[in-house]
C-alpha cells in the first residue's frame, strides 16, 4: 500500500543524497568521494522501488489520501505543498528514477578518477530530485520553482567541465534559451493569479493543478473560468515553456550544444528526462489544452515540423552525440505532435520507450568514447570487433529508434502515426494530414541517420580515434570528455568495464520489451491487459473531462500503418546501407572529409551542416546586431544621456532633501522635537478640516 | 473581584511579580548571574498562563486546522476595561518572547554595571507588564495607564548608562513622551466628551451614530481622534512624531534599544489596532486615509534620512521609522471606503500587521543582538568600524547579513513575505498607490542595508582581533535568527495565528 510518506520519499531521498554529498562528503570527506556515487545509487534504488509501488497503486485504482500543507496564503490564491498522484505522475516517476539509477551506475565507471567526482554526483542528485519534485507536485507555483531548479541543475551539469570554454558557453546558451520559454509559463501563472478571485468564488484554488483542469469546464450558466482568448494565451504560455525545455523549433538550438556536458548527463538529462519535461508539462495540463483547439494546432504543427527539421540536420552531423541530440529533438517533436493531435497516451508512451532506447544510445556513445577518446565518427569505424556488446546494444537501441518490429520504438511510434492517420477530430483534418506527412518523412530520415551512425561507428576499418584526430587537426580533440585526467582521453580499443555495460544491458532489455506495455493485439499477454498504458492514461484524465469536450485520440493498432511505416524505415535503412556499409572503408585519414556520400548534395549539405544557419541567425543577427548593437546600443545611449542624468539629478535631490531639509531639523534639541509633534498634529487637523 | 478575574489578569500580574522578585533577589544573592536566570525561568509562569487562557478560549488543535471552528471567545474583567481574547494573547506571546530574548542578550551588558543589576531586569519586566496589559486594554483610561507603565521603565532604562549621551536619551524620551501623553490624554478627554464613555465598544456605538464622518460637524470627535493618533504616532515612531527616535537609539544602551524597537512597538500597534478598529471603525474611511498618508510619509522620511547615516544605531532608528510606515500600510489597508462614507472591514489588513510585527521582531532583534556583541567589543557604532567583520567574527557577520537581507525584504525571508502580505492587503483595500510607494521605498532601503554588508565583507579589517561571543548572546542570536528564518521558510504557522487573532477582534461597522 502506498502512503503519503512514501510518495514524498520518492522526491526526498535523492534530495537527502544531494544534501549529504554537497554539505558533508564534499567539504569534509572528499577523500572518500567514491561514497557519493554509492549513496545516490542507494537513494535512487529505494526511490525507484517506491515509484513502482506508487505506479502499482495507481494502476489498481487505489489512490492514497494526500494531505496538503498550506505554505502561504496570498489572498484568494493559496500555495500548498501537496503531491499529485495520477497515472502521468506515477509513470514519469518510474521513468526518471529508473533511468537515473542506470545512469548513475554507469557514471561510477565513466567518471572514475575525475577530480570533480563528488561534485558530479551532487549535481546529479540535485537534478534528479528537482525533476521528481516537478513531476510530483500539485501546485503550479511550486511546479514552476522545480522547473527552474531543473534548469539550474542542467546548467551546472552541462557546464560541469567549466574550465572548457565550449562547455561554459553551452551551459549559458542552454540556460538563456530555455529561460525565454519559461517566461511563457510565468505569464501563464500570472494570468491564473489574476483569475484567483473567480477560482475562489467557485471554491477552487487558482494554483492547484486539478482545479485548473476543472476550470475549463462550464460552471452552470456563467461559462468556464478559463475560456476563449484567455485560455488560448494561457495554454500558449505553458507551451512556450515546453518548447524551450523540450528543444522544439525555434528554441531547439541549445540542445545539440548541450552535448558538451559529460555523456551520462546527456543520457539522463538531454535524452530521457529533462527534455521530456516539456512533453510532461503539456501532458500535466492536458485537460486544459484539450479545450484550446487553436493551441493544439500550434502544438501539432510545431512538433511535426521540429521532428522533420531536426531529422534533416541529424543526417549530416559527424559527432556521434550531435547525431543523437538532433535525433532527440526530432523524437520530442513526435511526442509534441501526438499531444497536438489529441493522442496524449501515445505521446507519453513514446516518452517512456524513448527514454529507454535513447538513454541506451547515449550510454553507447559514451562507451565508444571511452574506447576511442573521441566523439567524431570520422575517426571511428570497425569498432564492432573490439566492443561487440556495445555494438549489439547500440544496434538494438538504434533499431528501436528507427521503429523496427518488435522493438519498443515500433509500438510507440506506430501509435503516433495511427493518431495522425485517423485524425480524431481534436484538430482540423488538414493539420493531422500535414502532421502525418512530416512525421512519415521523418521516419525515413530517422532510419537513414541512425544506420549511418551505426555504420560509421562500428563497421569498416578503424580510422585512428583520438590520436589520428589530433594529428589531423593539430589540436586537442573536441568533445573529448576527460582530457585533464587522461583516463579515457586516450585510445584503448576494448569493451567498457562491467559497471558501464551492465546498465546498458538493462536499458537494452527495456528497449526491447517496453513496447508491450501497450499490448496492442492480445488479451492479457504476460499479465498486461490489452491497451494497458493507453487506458491507464485515459483513466487518469477522463474524470476531469466533461462530456462535450473533445475526446482523447486512442489509437488502435493498425496493420496498414505498421506495414507502411516499416517499409519507409526499410527504405531508409537500405539507402544508408548502400551508401555507407561498403563505402565506409573509404574514409581513410587524410581524404576522409571529401568522401561522405552526402556531400554530393552540395549547397543542401552545407545548409544542413550549418543547421539552417539558425544558430548564425540567432547569434549574429539577433544577438550581435539586433541585441548588442541596435538594442543595447540604444539602451546604452539612453542610459548615459537620460537615465544617468536623471539618476544624478534624483540622487542629488534625494541626498540633499535628506541632508538639507530633513537632517537640519534633527537638531538634537528637545524643544524642536516637541514643536514638531505639535506642528504635525496641527497639520493633520488642518488637513482634515480643509480637505 | 473573584478568583476568575484574577486568573484572567494573571499573566501581567505574574510578569510584574517576577520583576519584583528579581529586584529583591538582587539584595540577597552574590552571584549576579542568577538574576537573568531567575527572570527567564520566572517568565515560564506567565507563558503557561497565556497558554492556559488560549486553551480556555477554544481548542487549539481545531483552531489551527480550520479557522471556522473558532468561536468568538473572550473574557473581560474589571467592568470590561480589560479584554482577554486571542488578539491580546497573540501579542502576549510576542511580547514575552521578545522580553526573554532581550534579557538573554542583556546579560553581558548588565554584568559590566557595578550596581542596580536587579533593577535593570526589573524595569524590563515592568515595561513588559505594561505591554501585555496594553494588548488587552479596551477602555481609554486603562489604555493610558498601560501606556505609561510601558514607557516610564524604558525612560529609566534609556538613562541607565552613566554617560551623558545615555542621560540625554533618557531625558529626551521622558519629555517627548510626556508631551505625547498629554496630547493623547487631551484627545481621549475630547472623545469622552463626545461619546460620554471611555469604553471602546460604547464609543463604537456612539461613533456609529454620527454622520458625515470626521468633519466640522463632529469637531470634538475629529480633534480627539487626531490627538490620539499623534499620541500613538510617538509610540510607534511614525512620522511626523519620530524626531526622538534616532537620538534615543544612539544614546540608550543597545539592549534597551532592541527592546524598545520591537516589543514596545508591537504593543503600541496592538492597542492602535484595537482602539481604531473596535472604537472608531464608524469613521474608518477617514482615519484610513490618515493612516495611509502617515505610512507613506514615514516610509519615505525614514528611508531617505537613513541613507546618509554613518552610525549604525542611528541608521536603525531611521529604519525603525520606515518599518513603522510599512506596518501602517497594513493598518490603513484594513478599511475600505471613501472618506465620509461607510467603511468595510478587510481582515487581510490587520492580519498582515500582525505577521509583519512577528517577522520584524525576529529580524530586528537578530540584527540588534549582533550589534550589541560587536559594539561591546569594538566600542564603536560607526558603520566604518564594521569593516572586514566577516574575518573578525564570521558567524556574527553572516547572521547580521541575513537579518539585513530580511529587513530589505528579499525573498525568501520573513519580511519579504510580510511586505508581500502588507502590499497585497493595500491593493485589496483599494490603496494601490500606497503599495507602489511602499515598493519603491523597499528598493531605496536596500541601499543603506546593503552598504553595511558591503563594508563587512569587502573592506579590509582594521585589526585581526576576533570578536568573542558569550554563551548567552549566542543563544539569544541563535533563537531570534532561527525564528527569523523559520518565518521566511514556513510562514504558515504565524500567518494562521495572525488570522485567528484578528478574527476575534470586535469590529463594529
Amino acid at each position: 500500500m502506498v502512503s503519503e510518506a512514501s510518495v514524498w520519499a520518492i522526491f526526498l531521498l535523492p534530495l537527502a543524497a544531494f544534501v549529504i554529498i554537497a554539505l558533508v562528503i564534499r567539504p569534509f570527506f572528499n577523500r572518500y568521494a567514491g561514497l557519493s556515487g554509492l549513496l545516490l545509487i542507494a537513494a535512487l534504488a529505494v526511490s525507484l522501488f517506491l515509484s513502482i509501488l506508487a505506479l502499482g497503486a495507481v494502476a489498481m485504482g487505489q489512490e492514497p489520501e494526500l494531505q496538503a500543507y498550506r505554505w502561504l496564503d496570498l489572498g484568494d490564491a493559496v500555495i500548498e505543498l501537496s503531491p499529485l498522484l495520477d497515472p502521468l505522475t506515477a509513470v514519469m516517476a518510474v521513468v526518471v528514477t529508473s533511468v537515473s539509477l542506470m545512469v548513475q551506475i554507469y557514471s561510477l565507471g565513466y567518471m572514475k578518477g575525475d577530480p570533480g567526482y563528488a561534485r558530479y554526483f551532487a549535481y546529479m542528485a540535485l537534478f534528479t530530485s528537482a525533476m521528481l519534485g516537478l513531476v510530483l507536485v500539485a501546485n503550479i507555483l511550486v511546479l514552476y520553482a522545480f522547473w527552474e531548479l531543473v534548469g539550474v541543475s542542467s546548467y551546472l551539469l552541462i557546464g560541469f567541465w567549466h574550465d572548457r570554454p565550449a562547455a561554459a558557453a553551452a551551459a549559458k546558451k542552454a540556460f538563456i534559451i530555455t529561460r525565454i520559454g519559461d517566461l511563457g509559463l510565468l505569464i501563464a501563472i500570472l494570468y491564473l493569479f489574476f483569475q484567483a478571485d473567480e477560482f475562489a468564488a467557485a471554491g477552487m484554488n487558482a494554483f492547484h493543478i486539478p482545479d485548473i483542469w476543472q476550470a475549463v469546464q462550464p460552471l452552470g450558466a456563467g461559462g468556464a473560468i478559463l475560456a476563449g482568448t484567455g485560455l488560448t494565451w494561457l495554454t500558449l504560455g505553458i507551451f512556450a515553456a515546453a518548447v524551450g525545455k523540450s528543444g522544439q523549433f525555434p528554441l531547439h538550438s541549445w540542445l545539440p550544444d548541450a552535448m558538451e556536458g559529460p555523456t551520462p548527463v546527456s543520457a539522463l538529462i538531454h535524452a530521457a528526462t529533462m527534455v521530456a519535461a516539456g512533453v510532461f508539462l503539456v501532458g500535466r495540463f492536458y485537460p486544459v489544452f484539450l479545450a484550446a483547439e487553436s493551441t493544439l494546432t500550434v502544438v501539432a504543427l510545431i512538433g511535426a515540423f521540429t521532428a522533420l527539421m531536426a531529422a534533416t540536420m541529424g543526417l549530416v552531423m559527424n559527432d556521434i552525440k550531435r547525431v543523437m541530440a538532433y535525433s532527440t529533438v526530432s523524437q520530442l517533436g513526435y511526442m509534441m505532435a501526438a499531444l497536438g493531435l489529441g493522442a496524449f497516451p501515445a505521446a507519453i508512451f513514446h516518452l517512456v520507450t524513448h527514454a529507454s532506447f535513447k538513454a541506451l544510445l547515449f550510454l553507447g556513445a559514451g562507451s565508444v568514447n571511452h574506447a576511442t577518446g573521441t566523439f567524431n565518427m570520422q575517426y571511428m569505424g570497425g569498432l564492432r570487433q573490439h566492443m561487440p556488446l556495445t555494438y549489439l546494444l547500440v544496434v538494438i537501441g538504434g533499431l528501436s529508434l528507427v521503429g523496427i518490429f518488435p522493438l519498443s520504438g515500433f509500438w510507440s511510434k506506430d501509435e503516433i502515426l495511427v493518431s495522425a492517420w485517423t485524425g480524431g477530430g481534436v484538430v482540423e483534418p488538414w493539420v493531422s494530414q500535414a502532421t502525418l506527412i512530416m512525421l512519415g518523412i521523418g521516419v525515413l530520415l530517422t532510419a537513414f541517420y541512425t544506420l549511418r551512425m551505426i555504420y560509421m561507428t562500428f563497421h569498416g576499418e578503424f580510422r585512428g580515434g583520438v590520436e589520428q584526430e589530433q594529428l589531423d587537426t593539430g589540436a586537442d580533440s573536441h568533445g573529448d570528455d576527460v582530457q585533464d585526467t587522461g583516463d579515457h582521453g586516450g585510445l584503448h580499443l576494448a569493451e567498457s568495464p562491467v559497471v558501464m555495460v551492465a546498465p546498458m544491458v538493462i536499458l537494452g532489455i527495456g528497449a526491447v520489451v517496453l513496447g508491450f506495455i501497450s499490448n496492442p493485439q492480445w488479451i492479457d499477454l504476460f499479465g498486461v491487459p490489452k491497451h494497458w498504458i493507453t487506458e491507464l492514461f485515459e483513466h487518469g484524465v477522463a474524470p476531469v473531462l466533461s462530456s462535450d469536450a473533445p475526446h482523447l485520440v486512442l489509437p488502435k493498432f493498425s496493420l496498414q500503418i505498421a506495414a507502411i511505416s516499416t517499409v519507409i524505415a526499410l527504405i531508409g535503412i537500405g539507402l544508408a546501407t548502400a551508401m555507407y556499409a561498403r563505402g565506409s572503408r573509404q574514409y581513410s585519414s587524410a581524404v576522409r572529409r571529401d568522401r561522405d556520400p552526402l556531400e554530393a548534395g552540395g549547397p543542401l549539405h552545407r545548409l544542413l551542416a550549418e543547421k539552417y544557419y539558425i544558430d548564425a541567425l540567432y547569434e549574429d543577427a539577433v544577438v550581435r546586431l539586433a541585441f548588442y548593437r541596435a538594442f543595447a546600443g540604444a539602451i546604452d545611449w539612453l542610459d548615459k544621456n537620460v537615465v544617468d542624468r536623471i539618476g544624478d539629478v534624483i540622487a542629488t535631490i534625494f541626498r540633499n532633501v535628506g541632508r538639507i531639509f530633513l537632517a537640519p531639523l534633527q537638531t538634537g534639541e528637545v524643544q524642536a522635537y516637541g514643536l514638531a509633534v505639535a506642528l504635525g498634529t496641527l497639520i493633520i487637523l488642518l488637513g482634515f478640516l480643509l480637505v | 473581584m473573584s478568583l476568575y478575574d484574577i486568573y484572567v489578569i494573571s499573566p501581567p500580574l505574574a510578569i510584574a511579580m517576577v520583576g519584583i522578585l528579581v529586584i529583591l533577589l538582587d539584595l540577597v544573592v552574590q552571584r549576579k548571574r542568577a538574576l537573568p536566570a531567575f527572570a527567564l525561568v520566572g517568565l515560564i509562569v506567565p507563558t503557561l498562563l497565556l497558554v492556559a487562557q488560549f486553551q480556555d478560549l477554544g481548542n487549539t488543535r481545531d483552531l489551527l486546522e480550520s479557522p471556522a471552528a473558532m468561536g468568538n471567545g473572550k473574557a473581560s474583567v474589571l467592568l470590561g476595561s480589560l479584554v482577554v481574547d486571542r488578539f491580546a494573547l497573540f501579542f502576549g506571546f510576542l511580547v514575552l518572547a521578545a522580553t526573554a530574548l532581550v534579557i538573554l542578550a542583556s546579560v553581558d551588558y548588565v554584568e559590566r554595571l557595578e550596581r542596580r543589576q536587579g533593577e535593570y531586569y526589573g524595569l524590563v519586566l515592568f515595561s513588559a507588564t505594561g505591554m501585555v496589559l496594553l494588548a488587552s486594554a479596551s477602555e481609554l483610561v486603562t489604555i493610558y495607564i498601560s501606556l505609561e507603565l510601558t514607557t516610564l521603565p524604558i525612560v529609566a532604562l534609556a538613562a541607565f548608562h552613566t554617560s551623558s549621551k545615555s542621560s540625554e536619551a533618557g531625558m529626551k524620551f521622558l519629555i517627548i513622551g510626556a508631551i505625547s501623553s498629554a496630547v493623547m490624554l487631551y484627545g481621549m478627554a475630547l472623545v469622552f466628551g463626545f461619546t460620554q464613555t471611555t469604553d471602546l465598544t460604547g464609543i463604537a456605538s456612539k461613533v456609529a451614530e454620527t454622520t458625515g464622518g470626521l468633519s466640522f460637524e463632529n469637531l470634538a470627535l475629529l480633534t480627539g481622534v487626531v490627538l490620539i493618533v499623534a499620541g500613538f504616532g510617538f509610540k510607534i515612531s511614525s512620522a511626523p512624531f519620530q524626531m526622538w527616535v534616532p537620538d534615543i537609539y544612539e544614546g540608550a544602551p543597545t539592549p534597551v534599544v532592541a527592546f524598545l524597537s520591537v516589543a514596545s512597538k508591537a504593543a503600541a500597534f496592538a492597542v492602535l489596532i484595537r482602539v481604531f478598529y473596535t472604537g472608531f471603525f464608524g469613521v474608518g474611511a477617514d482615519w484610513g486615509v490618515l493612516m495611509a498618508i502617515l505610512a507613506a510619509v514615514s516610509m519615505t522620511v525614514g528611508n531617505l534620512v537613513a541613507m546618509s547615516q554613518s552610525n549604525i544605531r542611528r541608521l536603525f532608528g531611521y529604519s525603525a521609522i520606515a518599518h513603522a510606515g510599512y506596518i501602517l500600510v497594513g493598518v490603513a489597508a484594513g478599511v475600505e471606503g471613501s472618506s465620509g462614507g461607510t467603511a468595510a472591514f478587510v481582515s487581510v489588513g490587520p492580519n498582515s500587521v500582525l505577521f509583519y510585527l512577528g517577522a520584524y521582531t525576529a529580524a530586528n532583534l537578530t540584527a540588534f543582538f549582533a550589534i550589541v556583541v560587536i559594539g561591546s567589543r569594538t566600542g564603536s557604532d560607526q558603520i566604518d568600524d564594521y569593516a572586514g567583520m566577516v574575518q573578525r567574527a564570521p558567524v556574527l557577520a553572516i547572521v547580521l547579513t541575513l537579518a539585513l537581507i530580511a529587513l530589505v525584504g528579499v525573498p525568501p525571508t520573513s519580511i519579504f513575505i510580510a511586505k508581500l502580505y502588507v502590499f497585497t492587503a493595500a491593493v485589496k483595500g483599494g490603496l494601490a498607490w500606497l503599495a507602489i510607494v511602499g515598493v519603491i521605498n523597499s528598493v531605496v532601503s536596500a541601499y543603506y542595508y546593503l552598504r553595511i554588508i558591503r563594508v563587512m565583507f569587502l573592506q579590509p579589517p582594521p585589526s585581526d582581533e576576533r570578536i568573542p561571543m558569550s554563551p548567552s548572546s549566542w543563544v539569544a542570536i541563535a533563537a531570534s535568527g532561527a525564528a527569523m528564518v523559520w518565518m521566511g521558510v514556513a510562514p504558515g504557522f504565524v500567518l494562521r495565528a495572525a488570522e485567528i487573532a484578528v478574527a476575534t477582534l470586535a469590529v463594529q461597522t
